[in-house]
């Protein structure tokens, strides 16, 4: 998602499930929704039988997805930028791309400074001690009226349209099909159909999951995505888009309100240390225009902020207290999941709360997460079912004798005794009414988060203790403090006037005088005084499309389609009338609620509102780890990088103390075969084995073995396998299987062994942990682990 | 009477109105054949808990809603009205039944204490005491008001907090609003794995 608005400005799917169904082309890539989320890909298979929509995929299997393809292409695990930086070359090469598309909505046509550069494997401004990247290496050029400095022709060496022709020139077929290890005809193959979109009555779409962002690479793989469909012309359009399947109910809406370390809800920033004043970090967050016509809608950023301290803090969040700028802690570096057990693995976290989460299974490296949770002082589960983090200390090979921790479990209500609302992949927030009342002796999620603040509030009261103001001045004023309904909480997340105590419409009413709260902007209009929008059911169709505005609320203000002025040309007549997002009519623009304002002119302002240039970013200085993408290899990789072997991995990741010791960072005979893990229908993640249908379904842990590797081992389908990485081992029955083929990458045979993530020790049934394999490592920007590639060995068990 | 199992169907077909071939009156039996055993229960729209495509799901429940009676799932099934699903669901969405009367389902907060190798059953009260305790505990021990170099930090660097991706946006909202007052720093949910 980190790439999505280091690209676009928001980071979310784009476009929506419904919507899939307009599509001309769909990439399947890094997912397999036909597995993981059969409702939502029948959309797809709309496109293909009422469209006449391609449907491809690209994976190292051959998936349930590519079983209704039109087009598979197997490629290794981590190899996809390689595949993707291919098919940008294609398209320039071959001139396929929407000029008007990538001259209106895109910063083709900015000038980079002279310091930037590509060379052996880094980008200009590498700092080897920081291991980081000095990011003025890769500014835009100004003009003298301090605005970036533009050539409409796209021809300047250093427009960033020439720098992107210029990047991806290494990425021939040849280079594509050794790193990757599918054929050059394969390649072209499958370039043919997805490259084949760069045309006012085409469009594209890409549909994919954790198979992108699981990986040392993750952001720019979904980087390189995004600049393939600006190429094609294919954000901001129905049938268009670059959709992220989310694998919860909530994922959406959890990361938008943020239980996420960093942000803020509607994705403000936490201050961070060197922000000593409100000032200064409202300057660091407020993004300034860079050319003179975008409406760069960042630039509201202190209205957001202001209301949400005055959510959070009311009368206690003055203009002379900076609106309780000090009320919030100013972390001391990264505080994602990786460093988070890092810290407790150094011994450093005393406590750690779990709610509706499995985090040991979650992994990465559970040998690693079992000596940390066992550093903790103490640890609450709170979740409806028994987990296996909660047992921890009594999982098989552990002795609980030496065990000091103390564990909590708490058993909390379950989705259908709650009301309140799920935001789906495709930023639905959809209300849900409360079927039953929880059985007796359980609590809702809402009652023991009240309970603890209470009781947490009323210790510091008595005793005093460490800064405790903010737990003091939260505003709690609910009906029933100890348990406050989730249509309060939706109401103070929309937001409402101090004044009048009326409620939002729209976030374009916050201020930053004090005068309006609201817990998250970008929810500004869910709940209203006309009423819960999330909970409407109207199903008309007016435009065919698939919009269903009346159904449900989607964010930002009930847009379906992200970005869809871009989904009009210049002077706002759309692309393809068959599939208009917004048209101009003169007076204001009509179909979709705009993204952008309802009655400004086309020409009056950029496309992406959302960001500083006013346009899509080719070229996009967000990252930490390119304003480019670029092959590297997973950490633990079966070849060296045939494009630069003296930097094979991304050389701006993260090493947490003592992980190099556990990897397996050179090829070799120890641990010879690449692996990957996934999900299966029949369950998902965790909470599946206590589904007795489901377990009936898809009872046992498993390992997919190529036909080729079992043979060489001597393993029988159905017989018993063992494998295992630097890390742990997992023991299983073995599929022998068609599925995955071997491959042939630089130069060499490699095998792919494929791994299921749904077991552990507490369950209708039981089986290894799939991440007692995998590696503590993740991704430059994100932090997210690299589940998705990694070396093994494997044997008949 | 040679009866074949297509001219039963006849016959049965058109003896529906009254008085059939067979010599008897078969109204009853269709009509019984057509009790639903949702037929007295309440609709909840709802939505379905795994993946994010968001499926809408009808609970059928019975029972009279009446105070200290307890009312009962008996049914769930997808929203034919949702344009996301249109009433269909995956293999999973179609058990969610089986999730949300699972015998599983744990009712009783459970303690454990250091060293030892079993569970004990503690009361709601203790378990939130000790919860309020250890949480203070822990932040006063941990706590930073101004970092090495001075600077005001108001941090608490001792305790994660994780999850959720399953709950309602409304319990997100919370979760985050709580802990960042509590000060800390170290949340996260499954969007990152």
């Amino acid at each position: 998602m980190a790439s999505l608005a280091a690209t676009f400005g928001r980071g979310a799917m784009t476009n929506h499930w419904k919507d899939i169904k307009n599509a001309d082309v769909i990439l399947v890539m890094g997912a397999n929704p036909a597995e993981n989320h059969p409702c939502g890909f029948k959309w797809a298979l709309e496109a293909r039988d009422n469209r006449g929509a391609k449907l491809v995929t690209i994976d190292p299997r051959f998936t349930r997805t590519s079983a209704v393809a039109d087009k598979h292409l197997q490629i290794r695990p981590g190899s996809d930028i390689a595949m993707l930086g291919g098919f940008i070359k294609h398209i320039l090469d071959n001139d396929l791309q929407h000029d008007d598309y990538v001259r209106a909505h895109t910063n083709a046509s900015f000038i980079v400074t002279e310091d930037f550069g590509f060379a052996d494997g880094l980008f200009a401004g590498f700092d080897e001690a920081a291991q980081s990247y000095d990011k003025t290496a890769w500014e835009y050029e100004r003009g003298p009226d301090g605005f970036v400095r533009r050539d409409p022709t796209l021809e300047h060496p250093r427009s960033v349209f020439q720098l992107l022709k210029h990047h991806y020139d290494r990425y021939t077929p040849e280079v594509v099909a050794n790193i990757t290890g599918c054929s050059e005809e394969g390649f072209l193959g499958m370039a043919d159909i997805i490259c084949s979109t760069g045309r006012a009555d085409r469009a594209g779409t890409i549909m994919y999951a954790v198979g992108w962002t699981m990986h040392t690479v993750g952001c720019q793989i979904i980087r390189t995505a995004a600049i393939m469909q600006l190429l094609l012309g294919n954000i901001g359009r129905p049938g268009g888009g670059i959709n992220a399947l989310r694998g919860h109910a909530n994922v959406q809406g959890a990361t938008d309100h943020a239980i996420v370390a960093g942000i803020l809800p509607g994705y403000l920033k936490v201050p961070t240390p060197e922000q000593q004043s409100f000032e200064a970090h409202l300057t660091d967050s407020t993004p300034r225009p860079l050319v003179s016509d975008t409406v760069n809608y960042w630039g509201n950023y202190s209205k957001f902020y202001v209301s949400l301290m005055k959510a959070w803090f009311g009368d206690h969040a003055t203009p002379e207290n900076d609106f309780a700028y000090d009320h919030l802690a100013k972390p001391g570096g990264d505080a994602t999941w990786l460093t988070i057990w890092n810290e407790a693995h150094q011994g450093r976290l005393e406590g750690f709360v779990a709610l509706g989460f499995n985090p040991l299974l979650a992994g990465p490296d559970v040998p690693r997460l079992f000596e940390a949770m066992a550093k903790l002082k103490w640890k609450v589960v709170i979740d409806p079912f028994m987990l296996d983090s909660a047992e921890f200390w009594k999982a098989p090979g552990q002795n609980p004798a030496e065990i000091d921790t103390e564990v909590l479990y708490l058993p909390s209500s379950h989705w259908i005794e709650r009301d309140g609302s799920f935001t789906n992949s495709g930023r639905w927030a959809q209300w849900k009414e409360k079927a039953v009342d929880p059985p007796i002796g359980v609590r809702s999620d809402t009652w023991i988060l009240s309970e603890l603040f209470w009781r947490v509030k009323e210790l510091y009261q008595e005793e005093g203790g460490a800064y405790n103001d903010p737990i003091q001045h939260l505003t709690w004023d609910y009906l029933n403090p100890r348990e406050p309904t989730l249509v309060e909480l939706a109401k103070e997340i929309n937001g409402y006037d101090r004044t009048s105590g009326q409620l939002l419409s729209s976030f374009g009413q916050l201020k930053d005088d004090g005068t309006t709260a609201s817990g998250n902007w970008i929810y500004s209009g869910s709940y209203t005084e006309a009423g819960n929008q999330m909970a409407r059911r109207g199903t008309a169709d007016p435009t065919g499309l698939g919009m269903h505005h009346d159904w449900a609320w989607s964010w930002p203000l009930n847009r379906r389609v992200l970005y869809n002025r871009a989904s009009a040309d210049a002077d706002g007549k759309p692309w393809d009338p068959q599939r208009a997002g917004i048209a101009w009519n003169g007076r204001e623009w009509i179909g979709d609620v705009p993204d952008y304002g309802p009655t400004t002119p086309p020409d009056a302002a950029g496309a992406f509102i959302m960001n500083e240039e006013g346009v899509a970013r080719l070229f996009s200085t967000h990252l930490a780890d390119g304003p480019f993408s670029e092959h590297y290899e997973p950490v633990e990789s079966p070849t060296t990088n045939p494009l630069h072997e003296q930097v094979p991995i991304n050389p701006v990741i993260r090493w947490y103390d003592g992980v190099r010791d556990t990897l397996a960072m050179s090829a070799g005979s120890e641990f010879p075969y690449a692996c990957t893990v996934y999900r299966v229908v029949e369950r998902e993640h965790f909470v599946t084995s206590n589904v007795p249908y489901l377990v009936e379904a898809m009872p046992d842990f498993f390992v997919e073995v190529p036909e080729g590797l079992a043979e060489e081992k001597g393993i029988a389908n159905a017989s018993r396998v063992r494998v295992w990485s630097k890390r742990g081992s997992v023991t299983g029955t073995a599929i022998v299987t068609k599925r995955i083929q071997p491959l042939r990458v630089n130069g060499k045979v490699v095998w792919t062994v494929g791994i299921p993530v749904h077991w552990g020790f507490v369950g209708l049934t039981t089986g290894s942990m799939a991440n007692q394999l995998t590696p503590f490592v993740g991704d430059a920007n994100t932090r997210c682990p690299e589940f998705k590639s990694f070396l093994v060995n494997l044997e008949q068990a | 009477m040679d009866i074949s199992r297509r001219t039963f169907i006849k016959a049965s077909v058109a003896g529906g109105a009254g008085l059939s071939a067979l010599g008897f009156d078969l109204s009853p039996a269709y009509a019984a054949v057509r009790q639903l055993k949702i037929r007295n229960a309440k609709e909840y729209r709802t939505v379905c808990p795994y993946c994010a495509v968001g499926c809408g799901t009808i609970a059928y429940v019975h029972g009279s809603g009446g105070l200290n009676t307890t009312n009962t799932v008996i049914h769930v099934e997808g929203d034919p009205d949702n344009p996301i699903n249109g009433g269909t669901l995956c293999p999973k969405g179609a058990s969610q039944m089986q999730l949300a009367i699972s015998p599983r389902l744990q009712h009783q907060p459970k303690f454990r204490d250091a060293r030892s190798d079993e569970w004990r059953d503690v009361t709601w009260d203790f378990a939130m005491d000790w919860f309020a305790r250890k949480f203070k505990e822990s932040r006063d021990a941990t706590f930073t008001e101004r970092d090495d170099e001075g600077r005001v930090v108001n941090r608490c660097d001792g305790i994660a907090w994780v999850g959720s991706a399953t709950v309602a946006n409304e319990d997100a909202y919370l979760i985050t609003k709580t802990m960042r007052a509590m000060g800390l720093g170290y949340i996260d949910h499954q969007a990152r794995i």
